[in-house]
């Protein structure tokens, strides 16, 4: 746990000292979904009908931006080589690495969709639900991204493989991420979609460092 | 301590090495000797366990390897500089400690660095030291992370003389306190005794 605790210090250490590279993805997140209103015009109705997706949509774009430095940084320096040696084992500082991705690239999204939601004349309510289901789901993100990320790790032309790849494994995130605010939109109940949301995070979150690690070994050979 | 049978690699098609054998008791360190490409660092990694062999055994203590122990004991310095070029040589020993659960005061590691005659540099980026500095960087952690087993490839590149006869002396040391050490190198070592394995 000790372990863990000290690869979260140390890449949110490192991406203080490389502001711009985390900057970009939250910067590329605002402005994406502040260019759909701009675009559309003052229509209330369909900016309120199109808000969830566009927020959703932005919010896996983003998170794909960062992925490709999840593990290429270390990678090249030689660092995750005396990872996989440590006698820590790697799962544990893989899943930090996640950990500190989610918070560097995931949380600042959380916060921020509340106040890009307002630009769709989105209630109160609502944002609470967006806030929900992201705070749910951006961790969601991360766990299947890092699991693309080292897949690719090494290859030529890995980023467009590595959207390629991750895409369509967070087509069910986008479903009940989305589904959730259109359904208290709606007037629907959205303790399905949360919980569906949340049930795929305790999965992942079992699952994914261990294929992330797996995936790591081989690249390292 | 260390035993190593018919150990065997190829890369591709081609067959690097075949029946590679020997052991390493207390005290003794092994000079891994070849032409560039005979498989010297292809051997390293095998023997810390980054690749899989394909065939023969490797054991620690008489157990297979990599078992947790082995990690424990054993320090593998490669040809990557292995540090963060945005931190500081103090935070890169520090976090490194950290990362494999190993105590370390801010007085030891300071110690080290100026053994390794880092001394004034410990809180400049790694990115502005030159690379034979990077390389003392990365030696530092011989001294800060207590290990039986040192397999450092190609450890001699990029070092000044004095640091050369530095890095001599610290083996010498560890060897003398019961150590191990599986070293390559395309000059003579300046290190006493040995035994040579040529590929």
């Amino acid at each position: 746990m000790k372990a863990l605790l000290a690869t979260v210090r140390r890449d949110i250490l490192l991406a203080l000292r490389r502001k711009s590279e985390v900057l970009t993805a939250v910067f590329f997140f605002v402005i994406v979904t502040s260019l759909f209103p701009l675009g559309i015009g003052p229509e209330p109705v369909l900016l309120k009908k199109i808000a969830p997706g566009i927020l959703w949509v932005a919010a896996l774009l983003s998170t794909l931006l960062g992925l490709p430095r999840l593990f290429a940084a270390d990678h090249l320096d030689g660092t995750l080589e005396q990872m996989a040696l440590s006698p820590s084992p790697l799962g544990l500082l893989v899943a930090g690495k996640i950990v500190a991705h989610w918070l560097l690239c995931g949380l600042p999204l959380v916060l921020l969709a509340p106040v890009l939601g307002l630009q769709f004349d989105l209630d109160a309510s609502a944002l609470g639900i967006l806030t929900l289901a992201l705070l749910l789901g951006t961790p969601l993100l991360s766990l299947i991204g890092a699991i693309g990320a080292a897949l690719t790790l090494g290859v030529r032309g890995g980023g467009v493989l590595l959207a390629l790849l991750v895409l369509p494994l967070y087509i069910p995130a986008l479903i009940f991420g989305a589904g959730a605010v259109e359904a208290h939109i709606a007037g629907l109940d959205v303790g399905g979609h949360l919980s569906l949301l949340a049930a795929m995070l305790a999965l992942a979150a079992f699952f994914a460092p261990w294929a992330t690690t797996a995936a790591l070994r081989v690249a390292l050979e | 301590m260390l035993t190593v049978s018919g150990l065997a690699c190829s890369r591709g098609e081609r067959r690097l090495f075949a029946n590679v054998g020997f052991a390493l008791g207390s005290g003794e360190w092994l000079h891994v000797q070849g032409a560039n490409g005979a498989g010297k660092t292809s051997l390293m990694r095998l023997l810390v366990g980054l690749s899989p062999a394909d065939a023969g055994e490797i054991r620690w203590r008489g157990e297979p390897t990599p078992s947790v122990d082995f990690r424990r004991e054993m320090i593998y310095l490669g040809h990557h500089a292995a540090v963060k070029e945005d931190l500081t040589p103090l935070e890169n020993l520090r976090l490194s400690a950290a990362l494999d659960g190993v105590a370390l005061d801010e007085r030891t590691a300071l110690a080290a660095l100026i053994r390794l005659g880092l001394r004034g540099r410990e809180d400049l980026p790694v990115r502005v030291l030159s690379a034979g500095q990077k390389r003392r960087v990365l030696l530092a952690r011989l001294l800060t992370r207590p290990a039986i087993l040192w397999v450092l490839d190609e450890a001699f590149n990029a070092l000044d003389v004095g640091a050369v006869k530095l890095l001599g002396d610290l083996i010498a040391e560890h060897l003398a306190a019961g150590g191990m050490a599986v070293l390559t190198s395309h000059q003579p070592l300046p290190v006493p005794g040995g035994k040579a394995l040529v590929l």
